[in-house]
């Protein structure tokens, strides 16, 4: 995907809260990555060394928190997990599914010194 | 550079206009320049921790002289939000303007440019119309445009896959589209990546060719999710081909139910017109909230003069 775009906007982020916080180095940048986000995780980390390489990030470790994907179904209400964006319920067995859970793309924190 | 599709920054370049803002410097700097205009930024969260440099306060709450501590800061931000945030102002500036604003997405050479040269012959009579045309490379497609006679500028994104809210504010800046007019973006040919971002547009429009598969709804299936509209083009080389018309149209609404479809042949003009009736109805709504939101705005002026009036 834009794997890239993302990793350098996540930079952008933590140098920003970084800064703020008056830290000197970013140990750990923790992300939340949804299942569903089409977000391809290992070619993020790749992205994120290449854009953190001359920042304030650039010896973070990467951690990256998978959220698992669910979705409700619009027939009968059902909450039911999701592996792909779209999907028929199995419990009212064609019902459609509409994603409630796993597309988030966040920073959650950062480990500063 | 991204390994997957070749996503890279610094190289995006606005038609007639400076490099764009981002920069990677050979040690790898990213460097962002200052903007000539202001985007509204928010911060959902800000930090748990202040300004001060505390190297007592970590973890493990041991003062330990020379060695430092470290400490979580909660961000709690979504990757996004940027992006959205000028999303966010470029709708807020068609919306209080009656501009009616479409974002059309599909893989290269579904047709995307005949398609909106097409729309534009049918459609520039009657309403302005202004576009933006977002390539890689070349300035081809806003020519093509152009040569209808209707106002165009091109992106080019270099090793960019897509378009986003930033380069269309600019985009808006510069093409100043007039109030109640239609602003056609077409984002550069990609399937995947033009999904997840934003432009401040009131719909993203996917095109699919019959020349594809017709299980391309299916295999990518978040950019027909964020689409509302989706236009089967090339329609009049059917009888050519192994394609199932019925079934690309079953896939898409598998993916999303909600999907509105136009089958349509830019070509020989076949369904052109329920697809141009259904921009026109776009148009008319815009108009209709605008006019709605001014007569809300000469309501509070009246009833503020009333009050002035009356103390």
């Amino acid at each position: 995907m834009h794997e890239m775009a993302l990793a350098e906007e996540v930079v952008r982020i933590v140098e920003e809260t970084a800064r703020r916080s008056a830290a000197c180095v970013v140990r750990t940048v923790v992300l939340e990555i949804g299942r569903l986000s089409s977000v391809e995780v290992e070619a993020l980390r790749f992205c994120f060394a290449a854009a953190a390489r001359g920042t304030i990030a650039q010896a973070s470790a990467l951690e990256i928190i998978e959220i698992p994907g669910a979705g409700t179904c619009r027939a009968c209400g059902a909450t039911v997990p999701m592996d792909e964006m779209w999907g028929e319920c199995p419990v009212c067995d064609g019902g459609v599914l509409q994603p409630s859970a796993g597309t988030e793309m966040r920073v959650r924190e950062i480990d500063v010194v | 550079m991204c390994t997957v599709c070749g996503c890279g920054a610094g190289e995006t370049k606005i038609e007639g206009g400076e490099r764009e803002h981002t920069h990677v410097s050979p040690d790898g700097t990213v460097h962002t320049h200052s903007h000539g205009h202001d985007h509204d930024h928010h911060h959902h969260h800000e930090p748990a921790f202040g300004g001060d440099l505390d190297y007592g306060t970590g973890p493990a709450r041991a003062h330990a002289p020379g060695m430092s501590q470290s400490r979580m800061v909660q961000v709690e931000q979504d990757i996004l939000a940027k992006n959205n945030a000028y999303a966010a102002e470029n709708r807020r500036y068609f919306d209080e303007r009656g501009i009616f604003a479409l974002n059309v997405v599909s893989g290269p050479g579904a047709g995307k440019t005949t398609l909106l040269v097409r729309t534009i012959e049918l459609l520039k009579d009657e309403v302005a119309i202004s576009v933006v045309e977002g390539d890689q490379q070349t300035s081809n497609d806003a020519a093509r445009i152009r040569a209808t006679g209707v106002p165009a500028l091109q992106i080019n994104t270099g090793k960019g896959c897509h378009l986003d809210g930033h380069m269309v504010g600019h985009a808006i800046a510069r093409l100043r589209p007039a109030d109640g007019s239609l602003f056609l973006i077409e984002n550069v040919g990609n399937l995947v990546c033009p999904a997840a971002f934003d432009l401040g547009e009131h719909h993203k429009v996917a095109i699919l060719s019959v020349t594809e598969g017709e299980d391309k709804p299916l295999k990518y299936p978040d950019m027909f999710r964020a689409a509302d509209v989706m236009l089967l083009s090339k329609c009049d080389l059917l009888p050519h081909l192994d394609f199932d018309a019925d079934l690309a149209e079953a896939n898409a609404r598998r993916v999303n139910p909600d999907l509105t479809v136009f089958r349509v042949s830019a070509a020989r003009g076949e369904g052109m017109g329920a697809w141009v009736d259904w921009i026109a109805a776009g148009l008319e709504a815009q108009g209709a909230r605008r006019a709605e939101s001014v007569d809300a705005l000469k309501a509070r002026i009246a009833e503020l003069e009333r009050q002035l009036a009356a103390s």
